[in-house]
């Protein structure tokens, strides 16, 4: 039994230490809002904070965690359900399409904004890039992180 | 993607092929019924009167329809609009439920959208009745209609193939505002009759009729159980373009907010109690099946079910994903060997080579004038050979699938853009009835064509029958990327003769493989004398449709050659083109819109450079304008694409900011095959296997994009894959402009640009 603290909340899984956090998030603790997209950290989709910081999950075994804090897409609204300031902006700029790569790029953008509360263009660029948006909605994906920095 | 583009003829016949008298014909049917308590239901079908072969063997009864769609008022006033096709990130529901609201003068706040229910409520018609009327009975003629409607809407529902850019242009057009201006008319008749007033002098508005001159007000849900009585129109009048309200305005998508906390529901996300995990691994080279297959140390590893050999694949099933696939890999499997695993790119392009050269066989898609005739008298002919490679969907969600067999019937959980395929195949998989099969579709994370070939959800059936459990199948993005249906390699052979004035007086287009849709390498140019023609060229390498089908290596084809005529001429590519558009409003206003956009023309830096295209396709006309830096060179080879100016007309942007993210995403679907997207083939298998060699733009790649939207008042075109195919001549005529180097084989990052500059 491994001891995680998911979103606030302690959290027993029950898997082999090795197991990427992204499966025991999804199967073990059902918050299937942390997607699959590529298993090699190469995509983007699955990341989570751990302690604040951006990782991709499908390449960060449980065991590294335990003890840590993480945070997935649906940790990230208020208690009282309000949406955090980049779930707003996304709406505001009607980012998604099919969505499925959002909630890695949300989870970056809250990190990266954590980190760089007024990114440039550039620092968007270079911290953005591990996420890869297959509906190709950069554009209103930085568009988005800026109105978000000035909210 | 052709199934419902062939149809195309369905809306036109609509109307062109009711008779006088309005009696029902098999084109289309408008039917209404009241529900308990009141509320009003009204639907439009179509019937397909000549679909595809593809789509014909789905079709067996009289009853059965193409599309559907529903309204019902409550009788609280709330207006449900019922959209019959799939959410793949393309905003339908909202753009389609807007189209109906339009018609129906209700106000957007007060409409629902509901994507057409579960079809385990819809795959008999019984429960189907009950689910819409509530089990109300139905009077008189009423009645017929309603069951017959429901006949074909709980036969098939499924036939709703999301595709060919069709469902605003089809669906929208054809049945959702055709549906909502009959309930508009039906309530007004209504009203009409209890007010004692004539309907011409009742206006409606936010779901509300008035009377003016006597001041009567009244909600639509007063007349609801009125309306029912009044007999359909089915030629209800519809608004002109000019008195649109919503239709052309920027709506939000409703499938948005829960894109952004996590909650949407996609094919992997879905569960049952007592299901387990498969992955599975197939043979590399396409047609190969499992030789043998060691499992034994597999099935030692924690968590593991069982492994199984399937004949095309080896499986195994597990508690978890990741025990699945930790066994997966130990499983020792080899496959059957045979002719392909000698196939290579080089080989298969030598192969279409040969097959384009000399005088063998070719199917004609065009023929006008006479093409030797032109050549004999030209001053030049100039002709140029372009290849394609393979490209890969990509889709951010690997293929998956939950399917649960038992009792003779099989649920698949998936997101699909081909649910009546994916029942069809499934049952034929499985030796089980139609009927018995039932799609539950969800969110789909990215489509693009994909999601239209069902084989993964065939492979989930059969787990799950094979095991007797409930089994989700996720494919490894390996797998995806190896057991794709692909954007086939191809290659055309073009020719033009070319006049004293430096214009073409004859085009010849000379191609391997044909998908769709059929008008994919036609011209709109101003050329007398034209040969258009393919031979098919068959590989064992899978093909499907991929966004914008034939029209992405069309699309190349076409408008390099007329780039490098142009530029043989010493014309300027603009003016060029603009010449052979003579006569072409449409073509030319986009054309020149995106050159103004883009500045064209202007003093750039050096090593910057612009290129201009233009295509046709799924009835909206593109024109992109492509600003490239050569100075700027990735580390895959591929230089940095810093704008992107692009013009669209469909005819009318139905949801103008939705339509803008269409092009941007097709646009950056495009440049990410042009400049990177090559799956190649060695020994017979696909050499990529995620997003490391098979390279994405991403965020510090992105150029920035600038959409103008023209509406013409043409009739509606579509909007998810006309953006694509101008992309890739727009950069690779860049380059040309800055560098001198033609790409005449894609993708760009193959080229060296070292000493371009």
């Amino acid at each position: 039994m491994i001891k995680l603290n998911v979103n606030g909340q302690a959290r027993d899984v029950d898997v082999d230490p090795d197991t990427p956090l992204l499966w025991a998030v999804r199967e073990q603790l059902g918050l299937t809002g942390t997607k699959f997209g590529c298993g090699a950290a190469l995509c983007g989709a699955c990341t989570v904070h751990v302690d604040g910081q951006a990782v991709r999950s499908c390449s960060t075994f449980v065991g590294e965690v335990e003890g840590a804090s993480v945070t997935t897409i649906e940790g990230l609204k208020a208690a009282d359900g309000t949406l955090h300031k980049v779930q707003e902006a996304w709406i505001k700029h009607q980012v998604p399409q099919c969505g499925y790569c959002q909630s890695g790029q949300i989870m970056s953008a809250v990190a990266l904004l954590s980190e760089t509360p007024d990114p440039t263009d550039a620092e968007i660029e270079s911290f953005m890039a591990g996420n890869i948006c297959r509906c190709g909605m950069y554009a209103r994906i930085k568009a988005a992180i800026k109105t978000a920095a000035k909210a | 993607m052709s199934d419902i583009q062939k149809d195309a003829a369905v809306t036109e016949n609509l109307k062109t092929k009711t008779s006088k008298k309005g009696k029902w014909t098999r084109r289309g049917f408008i039917t209404a019924g009241v529900l308990a308590g009141g509320a009003l239901m009204v639907g439009v079908a179509i019937r397909p009167g000549h679909h595809e072969k593809k789509l014909r063997k789905f079709v067996e009864g009289e009853g059965e329809t193409l599309v559907t769609a529903w309204v019902k008022i409550g009788e609280d006033n709330r207006v449900t609009a019922i959209v019959p096709h799939a959410e793949m990130g393309q905003g339908v529901l909202t753009a389609l439920g807007a189209m109906l609201a339009e018609e129906m003068d209700v106000e957007m706040d007060n409409l629902e959208i509901v994507e057409a229910p579960a079809e385990k409520d819809y795959v008999n018609f019984v429960l189907g009745r009950e689910f819409i009327m509530g089990g109300k009975q139905v009077k008189g003629f009423v009645t017929d209609t309603v069951n017959g409607a429901f006949m074909a809407a709980t036969k098939a529902m499924s036939l709703q193939i999301t595709g060919g850019s069709a469902s605003v242009r089809f669906t929208g057009t054809a049945a959702m505002q055709t549906a909502g201006a009959a309930a508009r008319e039906m309530l007004i008749k209504a009203a009409a009759k209890e007010w004692i007033v004539k309907p011409a002098e009742l206006t409606t508005k936010d779901s509300h009729i008035h009377h003016v001159s006597s001041g009567k007000s009244a909600p639509y849900a007063a007349f609801a159980k009125a309306a029912a009585d009044m007999r359909p129109n089915l030629h209800p009048t519809m608004k002109a373009r000019e008195d649109y309200t919503l239709m052309g305005t920027s709506i939000p998508r409703r499938d948005i907010p829960s894109k952004v906390d996590g909650t949407a529901m996609f094919g992997l996300d879905h569960s049952v109690e007592g299901m387990k995990v498969a992955t599975v691994k197939a043979a590399p080279v396409h047609g190969a099946k499992v030789a043998s297959m060691n499992a034994s140390d597999a099935r030692q590893m924690p968590g593991v079910v069982d492994v199984l050999n399937m004949g095309d694949y080896v499986a195994v099933v597990a508690d978890g994903y990741w025990q699945a696939k930790q066994a997966l890999d130990m499983v020792e499997v080899s496959f059957t060997t045979g002719a392909a695993d000698g196939a290579s790119s080089e080989s298969i392009f030598a192969q279409y080579k040969t097959a384009i050269s000399g005088d063998g066989k070719f199917k004609k898609m065009v023929k006008k004038g006479d093409v030797a005739q032109a050549a004999s008298e030209a001053a030049t002919v100039f002709e140029a050979d372009y290849t394609v490679p393979f490209l890969a969907h990509a889709c951010m969600e690997p293929m998956n699938a939950l399917a649960w067999v038992r009792d003779g019937k099989c649920d698949i959980w998936t997101g699909t853009q081909n649910p009546l395929g994916t029942r069809a195949t499934t049952a034929k998989a499985l030796d089980m009835d139609f009927e018995n099969v039932t799609v539950h579709n969800q969110f789909l994370g990215g489509g693009f064509g994909r999601r239209a070939t069902p084989d993964y959800t065939d492979q989930a059936a059969l787990l799950s029958q094979k095991m007797g459990l409930p089994i989700k199948l996720i494919w490894t993005r390996e797998e995806d990327m190896a057991q794709d249906h692909y954007r086939p390699s191809a290659m055309a052979a073009m020719r033009a003769s070319i006049g004293a004035d430096g214009y073409p007086t004859s085009w010849e287009n000379t191609f391997v493989h044909k998908l769709d849709p059929a008008e994919a390498s036609h011209i709109f140019y101003n050329i007398p004398n034209q040969n258009i023609r393919y031979t098919e060229s068959p590989v064992h390498v899978r093909f499907g449709p991929w966004r914008s089908v034939d029209h992405t290596q069309h699309g190349f084809y076409t408008e390099s050659f007329i780039d490098e005529l142009a530029h043989e001429a010493g014309l300027d590519p603009y003016e060029y083109r603009r010449k052979l558009l003579t006569g072409k409003p449409r073509h030319l206003a986009v054309l020149d819109a995106a050159a103004k956009k883009a500045g064209w023309g202007k003093e750039l830096p050096a090593g910057q450079a612009q290129g201009i295209a233009i295509t046709e396709s799924f009835m909206t006309i593109v024109a992109e304008v492509v600003t490239v830096d050569m100075n700027d060179i990735d580390n895959s080879g591929a230089p940095r694409v810093v704008h992107v100016a692009c013009a669209a007309d469909a005819g009318l942007a139905v949801n103008p900011d939705g339509f803008k993210a269409q092009m941007e995403s097709g646009i950056i679907y495009g440049l990410t095959a042009a400049l990177y997207g090559d799956i190649s083939i060695q020994d017979g298998a696909v050499e990529q296997s995620n997003f490391h060699d098979y390279e994405m733009v991403r965020m510090d790649t992105a150029p920035d994009i600038d959409v103008v939207i023209i509406n013409s008042n043409a009739r509606i075109g579509g909007a998810g894959e006309p953006g694509t195919p101008p992309i890739t001549p727009a950069l690779t005529n860049a380059i040309f402009a800055a560098t001198g180097k033609r790409i005449r084989d894609l993708p760009v990052k193959n080229y060296d640009f070292g000493e371009a500059i």
